[in-house]
C-alpha cells in the first residue's frame, strides 16, 4: 500500500525553486542549532560529571579499559543465553496470550470455567511481581522432586518469565480485540460468517495489527528482563558479570553488560517507533465508523 | 402484491432499555419488489432491518423469510439466514486490513465454500458491473465514500441474497457521491432484487419504491404505493413528515 500524505516531520518539497532554496536553509540551520545544544548539553553534563571529587575513582572501578577488553569476550558468551531464554519464551508468549485473550472474549455460558481460569491466571501473574515468580518457581518445583519434570533453573525461570509475560501480553491482545469497532463484528455476521470465522478473518488480524506497537514494548521489556534468571543461578550475563565483578573489585563488567543489552534493545527500540509511525499513517482506513 | 410474500414481519416487538423502538410493527414485502422505509431519525427504519437480519433479537412477533424460516426462532440458524438476506451499512463496514477484493470475496470462500479461483472471477465480474473493476486491489482507505459503499453493496451480493436490506446507505455520502450509489441500487431493483431500503432520499423513494412505509412511534403507520404516499398521505403524522423532508 503507498502512503499518501508525507510522514509528519519529513520536510516540504516545493516546486518554486525560491521558496524550495528557502526551505532548505531553514531546515539546515534548524539541524545546526539542533547539533549545537546537543554537543553543548553533552561537554556540560560529561563536564560536571568528570570535575566531581570521586571521578578518578568511579571511572577506575566502572569505566576501565582494560577491564571491558578482559570481560567482554566472557560477558558475549554468558549472553547468549539470554538470548536462548528470550527466543523461546517469545513465541510462547505470544500464542499462551494470545489464548488467553480470546478465551476472556469469549461470552458463551459453557467457556465459564475457562473464563474463570484465565481470568485468575491474568490476576495472579500480573499482580506477583516477575523476581518473586522466578524464584517461587525455580526453587519450589524442583524441591517437589517430580519424576520426569526438568530441575534446571533456566528451565523454570524461563517458565516463569513466560507466565508472567504471558498475562501482560494477553491484556496487550485483550485491548486490541477492544480496539476493533463492533461495526466490524457486524458487518461479518451479517455475511453469514460464524462467530469463529469472524475472530479468524475479521477481528484478530485488525486487533493485532494495532497492538504491535505495544507488544514491541513487552519484548523489548522481556529481553531485558532475562537478567532476573540470574537470581536462580545460571550463568548468563548478569550472573557473569557479577562473576568478574567480584573477583576483580572493579564494576566495570557491569557497564559492560549494560552495553552488549543496549546493543540489542537500541535497534528493537528504533524497529518499534518505525513501525508505530507507519501505523499512525495508515490509521485513517475503512469507512466512517 | 402478487403471490405469497418473500418476508413477514409480524408483530414485531423491541425495546433498549426500556425505550421500546419497534411496537407490534407489521410489514409484508413481495418478491422482485423494492420496499422503501421512511421516516424520521429513531422511527424504528434501522432497529426493523437489523432485526430481519437477525443482528438484533426480538423481542415479540415473527419475521419469516419465504414462508417458512422464521428468523426470530432462537433455534433457527442464523448464519443461514444471514447467506440468505444481505444487508448494508450506512457507514460501509468494509474490512480495512483486505484489499477490495479480499473484501469481497471472504464470505464466498469461508461461508459458500466456493475456491479462490471462482470467488475472485465472480467478485471481479460483480466489481466490473458496478465500476469498480480498477479498485479490486486497491485497500478501503484509498477509495472515496461513493466507492467504498458501492464495494459494500458488491461484497453483499457476492453471497447471492434473496433478500437485499439497505440502511440508510447514502446518509453517510458527499451529496456529490449519492447519485453513484443510488445507480446501483436502481440497476439490483432492475435486476428483479427484492430490496428493503431504509432512506431519507424522497426523490429516490418516489422513483424506484413499489411500496413505501412510513415508520412512526415503532409501527407502519401507513404505507402504498409512492404516488399515494407522497401526494395523498392519509395520515396527519405522514403529511407532516413529509413538509419538513426536502422532497
Amino acid at each position: 500500500m503507498t502512503v499518501r500524505s508525507p510522514a509528519p516531520g519529513t520536510p516540504v518539497v516545493y516546486k518554486d525553486p525560491e521558496r524550495q532554496a528557502l526551505a532548505r536553509g531553514r531546515a539546515r540551520r534548524n539541524g545546526l542549532v539542533g547539533m549545537g545544544s546537543l554537543v553543548a548539553f553533552v561537554l556540560v553534563v560529561g563536564w560536571l560529571v568528570v570535575s566531581t571529587p570521586g571521578w578518578p575513582v568511579v571511572q577506575e572501578t566502572f569505566f576501565s579499559p582494560e577491564q571491558f577488553a578482559e570481560s567482554f569476550p566472557q560477558l558475549l558468551e554468558a549472553f547468549w543465553l539470554n538470548v536462548r531464554i528470550f527466543l523461546v519464551a517469545e513465541p510462547l508468549i505470544l500464542v499462551i496470550s494470545l489464548a488467553i485473550a480470546l478465551v476472556r472474549t469469549m461470552r458463551a455460558p459453557i467457556f465459564l470455567p475457562l473464563r474463570v481460569m484465565a481470568t485468575v491466571f491474568v490476576d495472579v501473574f500480573r499482580g506477583v511481581p516477575t523476581i518473586l515468580v522466578i524464584f517461587l518457581l525455580g526453587f519450589g518445583v524442583p524441591a517437589l522432586r517430580l519424576q520426569g519434570v526438568p530441575n534446571s533453573p533456566v528451565f523454570w525461570g524461563t517458565v516463569a518469565l513466560i507466565l508472567s509475560y504471558s498475562a501482560y501480553v494477553a491484556e496487550v491482545f485483550r485491548a486490541g480485540i477492544g480496539s476493533v469497532h463492533p461495526s466490524q463484528r457486524m458487518a461479518s455476521r451479517s455475511l453469514g460468517l460464524s462467530t469463529f470465522q469472524t475472530n479468524r478473518y475479521v477481528v484478530l488480524p485488525q486487533a493485532v495489527r494495532n497492538v504491535v506497537p505495544p507488544l514491541l514494548n513487552d519484548f523489548i521489556s522481556l529481553q531485558k528482563d532475562t537478567a532476573l534468571v540470574s537470581v536462580l543461578g545460571p550463568i548468563e550475563i548478569l550472573r557473569q558479570a557479577q562473576i568478574d565483578a567480584s573477583s576483580t573489585f572493579n564494576y566495570t563488567p557491569y557497564v559492560a553488560a549494560a552495553c552488549i543489552f543496549l546493543a540489542l534493545t537500541i535497534p528493537m527500540t528504533r524497529f518499534a517507533d518505525w513501525v508505530q509511525g507507519r501505523m499512525a499513517r495508515r490509521q485513517r482506513a475503512g469507512g466512517v465508523a | 402484491m402478487t403471490g405469497d410474500p418473500l418476508l413477514t414481519v409480524a408483530g414485531v416487538w423491541k425495546s433498549f432499555d426500556e425505550h421500546s423502538v419497534l411496537r407490534g410493527l407489521d410489514l409484508q414485502v413481495g418478491r422482485h419488489q423494492a420496499v422503501v422505509l421512511i421516516g424520521a431519525s429513531g422511527s424504528g427504519k434501522s432497529t426493523l432491518l437489523r432485526c430481519i437480519n437477525a443482528l438484533e433479537t426480538v423481542d415479540a412477533g415473527t419475521i419469516v423469510l419465504d414462508g417458512t424460516l422464521d428468523v426470530t426462532d432462537p433455534r433457527a440458524d442464523l448464519d443461514a439466514v444471514r447467506r440468505r438476506i444481505g444487508i448494508v451499512f450506512q457507514s460501509y463496514n468494509l474490512f480495512p486490513h483486505m484489499t477490495v477484493l479480499d473484501n469481497v470475496t471472504l464470505a464466498p470462500r469461508k461461508v459458500a465454500g466456493l475456491t479462490a479461483a471462482r470467488a475472485a472471477q465472480e467478485a471481479r465480474d460483480l466489481l466490473d458491473r458496478f465500476g469498480l473493476a480498477a479498485k479490486a486491489d486497491e485497500y478501503p482507505d484509498r477509495l472515496s465514500g461513493g466507492q467504498s459503499q458501492r464495494v459494500a453493496i458488491v461484497r453483499a451480493l457476492a453471497m447471492q441474497p434473496e433478500l437485499m436490506l439497505f440502511d440508510e446507505i447514502t446518509s453517510a455520502l458527499d451529496p456529490l457521491l449519492v447519485g453513484e450509489v443510488l445507480d446501483a441500487v436502481r440497476d439490483l431493483k432492475a435486476g428483479g432484487l427484492t430490496i428493503v431500503m431504509a432512506t431519507h432520499e424522497m426523490g429516490f423513494a418516489r422513483e424506484v419504491a413499489d411500496q413505501v412505509c412510513f415508520l412512526h412511534d415503532g409501527v407502519v403507520l401507513e404505507h402504498g404505493p409512492p404516488d399515494r404516499i407522497f401526494n395523498a398521505p392519509a395520515e396527519p403524522a405522514t403529511q407532516e413528515f413529509l413538509a419538513r423532508v426536502p422532497a
